[in-house]
């Protein structure tokens, strides 16, 4: 079942950055970072972590996630060490994605030529 | 175009606006998000497939699975982009195939691609996140601003 509700929450998520893009002519980047924002937001009200148990992948997947993932870690540490905590914490939980991102962008540029 | 901005250009310019926004192509809206919904979701459907095999054979919990579904969907990114195939993908599905880390992961990599012919410090190291950066930095802004009235709101305030 949680593969379902992870395609339908999933391809929701995508439906609202296609409105942002069609309805209010944002560019690509004005509507993710709007997106990571409200992620930040709704992980600040405690509304994320539902929708992950919800839906999975669904809510993990999405940009979205990547505010929540650094609300998060931001949160974990503060309730360790107060609040230095926040700017030591705030890369803990999301590291995987942006350096994910940047190694297999090095790789990519070493193994790939650019076309065109 | 705004009406105030309209108001400072010639009447050639102007009547040129209006013939503008009248034969601008209309945007399918409802294909389109039917389009981003299907092709977002079956993203989603692919992460919850890899997240639930990272469950059952690593020990992840459903919190913690999504780092590593994470990490490897940006590897298939890698393999889709470098061969061209991320951006016929992103042609037809929109926000279906930008909203999904999948999408950040690809605008990294095909910066860093691209940028490749400028040399590996200045060319790669220096315009990867030329995309991705804003998602980033105002990302990361964001989550400081709201983790730091959560600590206060919870440590002083007695939530």
């Amino acid at each position: 079942m949680i593969f379902f509700w992870a395609f339908v929450v999933g391809g929701l998520i995508c439906v609202i950055g296609q409105i942002m893009f069609d309805v209010f002519k944002l560019s690509p980047a004005h509507t993710l970072t709007i997106l990571v924002v409200s992620g930040a937001i709704l992980d600040g009200l405690g509304l994320y972590e539902p929708l992950i148990d919800f839906a999975g992948a669904g809510a993990t997947v999405p940009i979205t996630s990547f505010g929540n993932s650094l609300v998060h870690g931001a949160m974990q540490e503060a309730e360790k060490h107060g609040l230095i905590g926040v700017v030591t914490g705030m890369f803990e939980v999301t590291s995987s994605g942006i350096s994910s991102a940047i190694i297999f962008g090095v790789i990519g540029a070493l193994l790939f030529k650019p076309k065109g | 175009m705004s009406d105030e901005k309209k108001k400072n250009l010639p009447p050639e310019a102007q009547q040129y606006q209006d013939f503008q926004t009248k034969r601008e192509v209309k945007r399918p809206l409802l294909k389109n998000c039917l389009k981003a919904f299907l092709v977002g979701g079956f993203i989603c459907f692919i992460g919850q497939i890899i997240t639930t095999f990272y469950i059952y054979n690593f020990n992840f919990t459903e919190q913690t699975a999504g780092n590593p579904t994470v990490a490897t969907l940006i590897f298939i990114t890698m393999l889709l982009t470098g061969f061209g195939l991320y951006d016929r993908i992103g042609q037809f599905a929109g926000a279906g195939s930008a909203v999904p880390v999948t999408g950040f992961g690809n605008a990294v990599i095909a910066s860093a691609i691209e940028y490749r012919t400028e040399g590996f410090i200045l060319g790669v190291g220096g315009n990867m996140l030329k995309l991705a950066g804003p998602v980033i930095v105002y990302g990361v802004f964001s989550a400081f601003v709201i983790a730091i009235i959560k600590t206060i709101l919870v440590q002083w305030g007695g939530f």
